[in-house]
């Protein structure tokens, strides 16, 4: 299961509306073994396209060494699909190479880049492992204080 | 001295759970035949194709240089450079 902050969920619906049509991309990060997803940063598609996203390799090398330093891990890799649902596509199944990741899915299909819109914002999570996918329950809470050490 | 190589999770099931090793080398293709020597499975991941040549999504970096700009597998290394292999975060 996802459990997620309510700020960390609406920064990623956010992004995704905001830079429908094309995908949009990024993580959250959290401290190493927590899984708690924690630091929201946004990250360029350097594809700029609507059916294909990647992170530019120099922003990549930076967050990985940031990451590095402050002990974190990409507790969530997120992206959105703007004219199909929030599911993996056979290129994201096959290029998903952070087996210990929520790979999270916002579908904008819907017109939710529209700014008027208020409907409901497909919002899915999965495990990628060795080219297998499986769907996991996603859980916002207020924020993590009563969580624990996990 | 030597050639570090920084191993991304992935891959850490052909490196014994090493976050890094060490190797020799005078370009990368040299280091990775090295590498591979001792951590067998290793470079299948990070080359492809008959002549060799970089996986489109695998990113590697010599000092912080993404090497596709210096001359991919044919890159120049030396004792002390720091090597790291970055999977692409991409999909569809």
């Amino acid at each position: 299961m996802l459990i997620i902050d309510s700020a960390g969920y609406d920064a990623i619906v956010a992004h995704a509306r905001r830079d429908h049509p094309d995908e949009a991309c990024g993580v959250v990060a959290g401290p190493a073994g927590s899984d708690r997803p924690e630091r929201f940063i946004p990250m360029l598609n350097a594809a700029m396209s609507p059916t294909f996203y990647e992170f530019d390799s120099g922003d990549l090398l930076r967050l990985y060494k940031e990451m590095d330093d402050r002990d974190e891990e990409p507790v969530v890799i997120y992206h959105s699909h703007t004219a199909t649902e929030a599911y993996p596509s056979r290129t994201d199944i096959n290029l998903a190479q952070e087996p210990g990741a929520h790979y999270v899915l916002v579908s904008t299909r819907d017109g939710a880049d529209s700014p008027s819109y208020d409907g409901p914002v497909e919002f899915r999570s999965y495990r990628i492992i060795d080219g297998a996918v499986t769907e996991e329950d996603v859980k916002i809470v207020p924020d993590y204080s009563n969580l624990g050490d996990n | 001295m030597a050639i570090e190589l920084r191993v991304p999770t992935i891959l850490r099931t052909y490196t014994k759970g090493e976050k890094a090793v060490s190797g020799a080398g005078g370009t990368l293709a040299e280091l990775f035949d090295d590498l591979e020597a001792r951590n067998p499975g290793l470079k299948e991941r990070i080359v492809e194709g008959e002549p060799e040549e970089l996986r489109r999504f695998v990113n590697v970096y010599v000092n912080d240089e993404d090497v596709r700009f210096t001359g991919g597998l044919k890159t120049g290394v030396k004792d002390g450079d720091v090597v790291v292999v970055l999977p692409a975060v991409a999909g569809g």
